[in-house]
């Protein structure tokens, strides 16, 4: 789809009347055309907030979830902050997926009102590359005041939603500020010729992207540097944003 | 006889004993002179040493205690009887056998550690009465003419004092008794006057007016900051704890410290670090002297910044760190370093968010799970021995088929660490199912030799 001047225009206005003197706002692009192209400015916005979920089983537990964000955060500069209520992050496997034990602080906090205070804390600073922080609830408001502290400031936030109970998790259907809603589930790996476990794979859905449309994608995890990458079968294969699975997220 | 410790005690020796008879039962009894003034010195020191390490507000409780309001202050240590277990541990390590207990009431407290009997009690907020109730008079610290009598006519637990009609009472022995009642009880007030060293850098503010309302005191927060920093600028120094004593009309001091991990001289950090506690600070009718005190105190030189064209510096994050660090408590904050060990759960540990880069790494060539349980959890497997990876496996009532897998990463037992791992061994399998979830699964055992563990299946661990 290539963007119309009129809409592009329009844009520009909405943007001017929403922020007055808001910085021009970079983006981090994943380095994949397929997943860049969707998203306005091609790329994550730097100094937003976005929202990553697991799907199916990885509502619960979030595996494959933080390491989606763990590679964003990679992709960053500077030290990075994960607030978390339960200790069970392994960080070796944050390391393999890039993000170095040394640029990584944890704020272990009791309740989810805490992370979310420390989160803000993180957001306003500036001095952070990414700040992460993994709560269940996130209402409207708590999220509108993590955007405004992200939008000050320049640094990206994510708040990786994790719940209790798989039944809790159509909280992730309500409304929140963040500027892009993502769910993130495993799918079986990439093939090898031999028996093992190859590349993971997982199928991301862009369910919610301020000023842009929702698609979804299927991707290998993140390697050693953060970096996502679309599968070598599906490279040449037919436009893939076509298949079926769009029209029932989006 | 003026003192007997535990051996003493065994050898039959008892305080208020004649030396003459002292000597009788011990031959060899080397006999000193009691120095009170040199007691009351070392106790002062003692106090000082916990004015920097524990609170705000300590002083000598004579002749053998010291009274700490620890209010505003054990966020630091991790609650209050994580800061009282800490205390008596760090006594410990030096040679001191102290006893120790919280209370609302200094006298609660003094009460409850001499008599108390349990070790490290923390007693609940308004149960003062209830606890010192049972045990002996002489907790009240009354002149022990005024204890005895009070033995004779029977009364023997505090209890019993409690629940007797106060004018008798005041009329058969003075108005002391009833004072130190009402102290234990919290009734009345009982100011602690904390110790101060003559070097401390402090700076004062006394109210005409006493203030309540939470921007003035952020107000006033910020002149004392600024005033204290010129201060420690003048010696050079930079502050580690910083103590905010508020004195209220009505003679009751309310404390707030906080602590930075790096020595800190920044009027502007350290007003934020302290407004984020007003909310802790009870004003009462009014406050009308404010102090603050730089307790802990590092040198800290200016420094010259060295300013490159080339690449950015990395930008300074420790007012953050200190800023959360007194949100959730400094051991709630850290970062994580690779220690070398092939197990798992043993391949991480805690370090300060501040402590300089280690540039370590773990070795990357096996994939490990983002997520790993605190306990590894038994599964139910149809799995062939030894040396494949399960069929099927049940996990929390659910089944699953493994389509893929791969393994197995053989981990030994640390035999040098511990000697029941001498022959341990556990097999690390990392299994995919039909949907594509992945998980980290081991048997505890080779899976032939009995000796190297249970043979059972645990799940580990959950791949993203």
């Amino acid at each position: 789809m290539r963007p119309k001047p009129a809409i592009e225009a329009l844009r520009a206005q909405i943007e001017r009347l929403e922020c007055r003197s808001r910085r021009s706002r970079s983006v981090l692009p994943f380095g994949i055309a397929e997943i860049d192209s969707r998203l306005p400015g091609g790329g994550l916005t730097l100094g937003a907030l976005h929202e990553v979920a697991g799907g199916g089983n990885g509502t619960i537990d979030g595996a494959a979830a933080a390491l989606f964000a763990a590679g964003i955060a990679s992709r960053t500069k500077s030290k990075v902050l994960w607030c978390i209520t339960k200790p069970d992050l392994f960080a070796p496997a944050l390391a393999q997926a890039g993000l170095s034990p040394d640029r990584v602080i944890y704020a272990e906090a009791g309740d989810d009102k805490t992370v979310l205070a420390c989160m803000e804390e993180g957001l306003r600073h500036g001095g952070l590359g990414a700040v992460i922080a993994e709560i269940a609830r996130l209402s409207m408001t708590a999220s509108r005041r993590l955007q405004l502290a992200a939008e000050g400031t320049g640094t990206i936030g994510i708040a990786l939603r994790r719940w209790r109970r798989q039944t809790e998790a159509s909280d992730f259907g309500q409304p929140t500020a963040a500027t892009t809603r993502w769910r993130v589930s495993a799918l079986p790996s990439t093939p090898l010729p031999v028996p093992g476990v190859g590349r993971p794979r997982w199928l991301v859905e862009l369910i919610r992207c301020r000023a842009g449309e929702s698609a979804d994608f299927e991707l290998e995890a993140c390697d050693d540097t953060g970096h996502l990458r679309l599968p070598a079968d599906l490279v040449h294969g037919p436009g893939q944003a076509e298949d079926g699975r769009r029209s029932a997220s989006g | 006889m003026l003192a007997a410790d535990a051996a003493a005690q065994a050898a039959g020796l008892r305080v208020g004993m004649p030396a003459t008879k002292a000597q009788a039962l011990v031959q060899s009894l080397v006999i000193q002179d009691a120095d009170p003034a040199a007691d009351a010195e070392a106790l002062e020191r003692l106090a000082l040493w916990m004015l920097q390490r524990f609170a705000p507000i300590v002083a000598a409780d004579p002749s053998d205690g010291i009274v700490i309001d620890c209010s505003g202050a054990d966020h630091l240590h991790g609650g209050e009887p994580a800061m009282l277990a800490t205390l008596v541990e760090k006594l410990a390590s030096v040679g001191l056998l102290a006893r120790a207990a919280i209370a609302d009431t200094w006298g609660a407290a003094h009460a409850l550690a001499r008599f108390g009997g349990r070790a490290g009690f923390v007693s609940e907020p308004g149960k003062a009465a209830n606890d010192v109730a049972t045990l002996p008079v002489a907790g009240l610290r009354l002149p022990p003419p005024l204890i005895d009598s009070l033995r004779v006519l029977g009364f023997d637990q505090i209890g019993d004092l409690l629940a007797q009609p106060r004018a008798p009472l005041a009329l058969r022995f003075g108005a002391e008794l009833g004072r130190r009642l009402d102290q234990t009880i919290g009734r009345i007030a009982e100011p602690i006057d904390p110790v101060r060293p003559d070097t401390i850098i402090e700076a004062r503010r006394a109210f005409a007016e006493p203030i309540g309302a939470a921007e003035t005191i952020a107000r006033y927060i910020g002149k004392l900051a600024t005033q204290l920093c010129d201060g420690l600028e003048q010696k050079g120094v930079g502050a580690r704890r910083i103590d905010l004593i508020c004195q209220r009309v009505d003679n009751r001091a309310q404390a707030v410290r906080i602590g930075t991990g790096l020595p800190l001289r920044d009027a502007k950090r350290m007003t934020r670090l302290l407004s984020d506690k007003i909310e802790t600070i009870d004003p009462g009718f009014g406050i009308e002297i404010m102090t603050l005190t730089a307790a802990v105190t590092e040198p800290l030189a200016p420094k010259q910044v060295i300013t490159n064209l080339v690449d950015e510096a990395e930008p300074d994050v420790s007012g953050l760190i200190d800023l959360l660090a007194n949100r959730v408590g400094e051991r709630n904050l850290y970062r994580i370093a690779p220690v070398a060990s092939d197990v798992p759960e043993r391949a991480a540990r805690h370090i300060p968010a501040l402590a300089p880069e280690t540039g370590a790494e773990w070795p990357g060539h096996w994939p490990r799970p983002s997520r790993l349980l605190p306990n590894p959890e038994p599964i139910d497997t149809v799995a062939l021995l030894p040396d494949h990876p399960p069929a099927s496996f049940t996990w929390r009532g659910v089944r699953r088929r493994v389509k893929r897998a791969d393994g197995p990463e053989r981990v030994f037992g640390e035999w040098w660490k511990r000697d029941p791992e001498l022959e341990a061994v556990r097999d690390y399998f990392r299994v995919e199912d039909d949907a594509g979830e992945r998980y980290w699964v081991f048997r505890a055992g080779d899976g032939q030799d009995p000796l190297t563990g249970s043979q059972r299946w645990f799940l580990h661990g959950i791949f993203g």
